[in-house]
């Protein structure tokens, strides 16, 4: 395993509100069950996801949970008996089953019928990374600490790993593996406000990109989270909300039930960030020094629960704001958070494209998201994706047709290829500096390809972006060494970063819809009828100024739940001609198998099963549930 | 307030680095400074990269989350072990010394390998759930008392960023100690019901001058935990259950 940085230091460790899993051992998860938790991640998709692969994780993400649990994750645990909650601004008083004290709790997020995310106080990110890079240990599993990959090495057909940097030395070490997989996380950094760690960066995706044969997926689709701190951008977690917070104006005002009645401040995280964009553009922001902000409120929740329940938060609060939230108001707005495009891949999480490369987690698109993920459902992702696609990595690897098929020769020059390009940058006598070309691509982000976007902007944002990368050719560096050197990494990612920042932003100039978390205020409404479909981002020639899209059209005739209404957001989508026909067949099966079982009619609507390794077929046991 | 914000964006800050990069046979330890403006709400972050983007390309130090949580950016601030990226300027003077962690291995200025400490550290106490038990991932979890559950959360809150090793006292004559970070692992399994190794287990571990029985109780370890875990209490804790266990074998 090849990394960064020390494992434990990833930034899975900044994901503190939980992860979702249909265990519905709370009262307010009662009835909750993988139909349940697969609608609400469709809905929160915009119908962009691929129904089979959601499957996949819906049926999966229980045993992920569990089997976290047997490694050591401590997961808040159900209280018997009755408890005070705070929803929607309310005080309420529930009661906990007997039966179901001891076993895993769960608390509130935005777009869940149910309750649903299991979550260990607000550290949820940092204990599972722990418990898995502890079994990584356990397993004696080597991590290489301080190691880039810099290129894939391939055969046009086929990867065979990768050509490594080691940060520390500046050693160029070739890799040569059977199976490459990319775990590389998301590319927030291409944006200037954005809740992500410093080195999310997209390496991964963009190495996966120069390949010329991998392809991007969705790379549009960039989530941003309501409720990154102002200015820092550091976020505090849904759980705020999840857990009763609301969000206030300028006239501290509770805003979000004038335009979202039903969900409030838990509708969708892409629904919920534009209107609070919308409200502070209609003028209730709260001015201050570094622009305008909304306020969360969580002082309603207590401060016994904030102690518990919240605590990262007020230790956010308390360093970076100065503030203590258990009796003030926390300034927040919209950040860059997630990025739900990626390397393109099958259910197996290999590249359709490019055999043996396989991607999973943020860095990849098989595809669960669509256009926007639901809260809680990316550290879900990375351990249930941990557990299907590494089975099928194995699988590929026992199989004897995919041997080490590539010459000594061909590794030489993926080497020498790498070798040369450092050397050329560090002797270079170029007058651009990287940091001002990556600098100035964050900006051209945030600002014009944001949570609003329009034709003009986005033509501007493509047009400068292809300056910028033109521009990036010519990057000389002061200091000339080989060796640890922050301004040679800086300098060769730049041209890396502005070719995804290109995916992004032409990307979505093309897409003329507004879906999930890509809103074009020239484009409002959903379009079925014509963007039913995935963006797919190649950069053919390493000269060239804009990767090539191509878009794979996802079958509404193949799917359990046509295109509707997600129950929050606008209601005026245009419709496929395929849904009313796809619906019908669907309310037909489900009268004619009305009395029969539940696989019967999971196989006739979409089946799913098949496609999971053997291990993890099984159906998951619930409270009360006698299957 | 305003004012009081505005005097203060209004100094100029001396950072005072030591800089050293083994790497390279003509480097030399030494002292350079670099002088900034303040602005609003500066962390130790936001100085650093501006430091590096306007006046020191080379200059090596790491962040990753640069909010808290993943603990890669320890080092001594004016002398002191900490987190460079929630420490505000604000509540520093406007001379400041920087300089890396001590014991760990110096990767160049401010940068050092506790990644590879840690995993030796890990490796060594086995710092992992142990458990024999069959895995049934299709089965309803085994249950756990809610407070239970809560008291290993306390203790697993630890982010391995070092500043427990750097203000240790015992680790300078003990290469091999293992430090408060050790032994909080330690008592965070024993805490765990998942895990089935016993008191006998864990003191083949640590019931030696390497572990438990080598802490001087200086404690600095306590007072520059940037999560205030209870590592004084822990450690008493432990100290006494280990000299139980050694009695009772």
């Amino acid at each position: 395993m090849l990394s960064l940085v020390p494992a434990k230091r990833s930034h899975s460790a900044a994901a503190q509100g939980g992860m979702q899993a249909s265990l519905a051992n709370t009262i307010l998860g009662e009835g909750d069950n993988e139909d349940v938790h697969f609608a609400d991640t469709i809905k929160g998709s915009d119908w962009g996801a691929d129904q089979e692969v959601v499957r996949m994780f819906v049926e999966t993400a229980p045993k992920a949970v569990r089997e976290l649990a047997n490694w050591g994750v401590p997961w808040n645990r159900v209280q018997r008996g009755e408890r005070h909650v705070v929803i929607s601004g309310q005080k309420k008083t529930i009661c906990e089953r007997d039966e179901a004290h001891g076993l895993i709790t769960a608390r509130n997020f935005g777009g869940t019928k149910k309750w649903r995310t299991s979550y260990v106080s607000d550290g949820t990110g940092h204990s599972m990374l722990y418990a898995v890079s502890n079994q990584a240990i356990a397993h004696q599993i080597p991590v290489h600490e301080r190691m880039e990959a810099m290129s894939l090495m391939h055969d046009g057909g086929k990867c065979f790993g990768a050509i490594a940097r080691n940060l520390i030395t500046g050693e160029l070490v070739a890799y040569v593996a059977k199976a490459t997989v990319i775990a590389t996380g998301g590319f927030g950094r291409l944006y200037r406000v954005s809740t992500n760690a410093v080195i999310n960066e997209g390496m991964g995706a963009a190495i996966a990109l120069e390949t010329g044969i991998a392809s991007l997926g969705n790379m549009e689709a960039i989530q941003f989270h309501p409720t990154g701190i102002f200015p820092a951008a550091i976020l505090v977690t849904e759980g705020c909300r999840g857990d009763g917070g609301v969000l206030l104006d300028a006239q501290r005002h509770r805003f979000m039930p004038d335009y979202e009645p039903e969900k409030k401040e838990l509708a969708s995280r892409d629904v919920v960030s534009r209107r609070m964009e919308e409200h502070i553009a209609k003028g209730h922001g709260v001015e201050s020094h570094y622009g305008e902000h909304v306020w969360l409120d969580i002082t309603l929740l207590g401060e016994a629960h904030i102690n518990k329940n919240l605590r990262e938060v007020k230790e956010i609060c308390q360093y970076f704001l100065g503030i203590d939230p258990t009796r003030e108001l926390i300034p927040v707005r919209p950040a860059q958070h997630y990025s739900m495009g990626g390397v393109r891949t099958d259910h197996r999480g290999e590249s359709p494209t490019l055999r043996g490369l396989f991607a999973c987690g943020e860095a990849a698109c098989w595809d669960m998201h669509g256009f926007n993920r639901l809260g809680g459902n990316s550290v879900a992702e990375t351990v249930v994706a941990g557990m299907i696609v590494g089975e099928y990595v194995a699988d590929y690897c026992d199989d004897p047709a995919n041997g080490i098929d590539i010459s000594s020769g061909l590794i030489g020059e993926f080497w020498q290829r790498e070798d040369a390009a450092l050397d050329a940058l560090v002797k270079s006598q170029g007058k651009e500096r990287a940091i001002d070309l990556s600098n100035r691509m964050k900006d051209i982000m945030t600002d014009r390809v944001g949570i609003f976007r329009n034709g003009e902007d986005l033509q501007r944002a493509v047009d400068e972006l292809q300056t910028l990368l033109v521009r990036s050719r010519d990057i000389g560096i002061e200091e000339k060494t080989r060796a640890a050197n922050p301004e040679l990494v800086a300098a060769y990612r730049a041209g890396r970063m502005l070719k995804l920042a290109l995916c992004v932003a032409y990307g979505a100039l093309q897409r003329t819809e507004s879906r999930g978390a890509h809103y074009r205020q020239d484009h409002p409404r959903r379009d079925d009828k014509n963007w039913l479909r995935r963006t797919l981002a190649t950069w053919v020639d390493p000269d060239d100024g804009l990767p090539s899209l191509d878009y794979e059209a996802l079958d509404v005739m193949k799917m359990e739940m046509p295109p509707g209404w997600r129950g929050y957001g606008p209601e005026d989508h245009i419709e496929h001609p395929q849904t009313a026909i796809r619906s019908q067949e669907i309310e037909d099966i489900r009268q004619r198998l009305a009395s029969t079982g539940r696989e019967e009619r999971e196989a006739a609507i979409m089946s799913f099963r098949h496609l999971l390794p053997a291990q993890l077929r099984g159906h998951n046991a619930r409270l009360g549930e006698t299957d | 307030m305003d004012t009081t914000a505005e005097q203060r964006s209004a100094r100029r800050l001396s950072f005072n680095i030591l800089r050293y990069n083994p790497q390279d046979p003509a480097s030399r330890p030494a002292v350079q400074r670099f002088v900034l403006e303040e602005a609003d709400g500066m962390t130790l972050y936001l100085a650093l990269t501006e430091i590096r983007e306007t006046q020191a390309p080379s200059l090596q130090f790491d962040f990753v989350c640069r909010a808290g949580i993943c603990g890669s950016c320890g080092m001594l601030i004016n002398g002191r072990p900490g987190l460079a990226c929630r420490t505000l300027t604000r509540d520093l003077p406007a001379d400041i010394s920087l300089a890396p962690l001590p014991v760990f291995e110096l990767i160049g200025d401010l940068s050092v390998n506790t990644g590879r400490w840690m995993r030796a550290m890990s490796e060594r106490l086995e710092a992992w759930v142990h458990s024999q038990a069959a895995e049934d991932l299709e089965a309803m979890e085994e249950v756990m008392e809610p407070e239970l559950a809560e008291q290993i959360y306390e203790l697993e809150r630890c982010i391995e960023c070092g500043c427990c090793i750097a203000g240790c006292g015992t680790v300078r004559m003990r290469e091999d100690f293992i430090g408060a970070v050790g032994m909080n692992q330690i008592a965070r399994f024993r805490l765990d019901p998942r895990d089935e190794r016993s008191d006998q287990d864990l003191y083949q571990l640590v019931g030696d001058d390497d572990g438990v029985f080598g802490c001087l109780s200086l404690l600095g370890c306590h007072d520059v935990c940037p999560k205030s875990l209870s590592l004084q209490t822990q450690i008493a804790f432990l100290r006494r259950k280990m000299l139980r266990s050694a009695l009772e074998r």
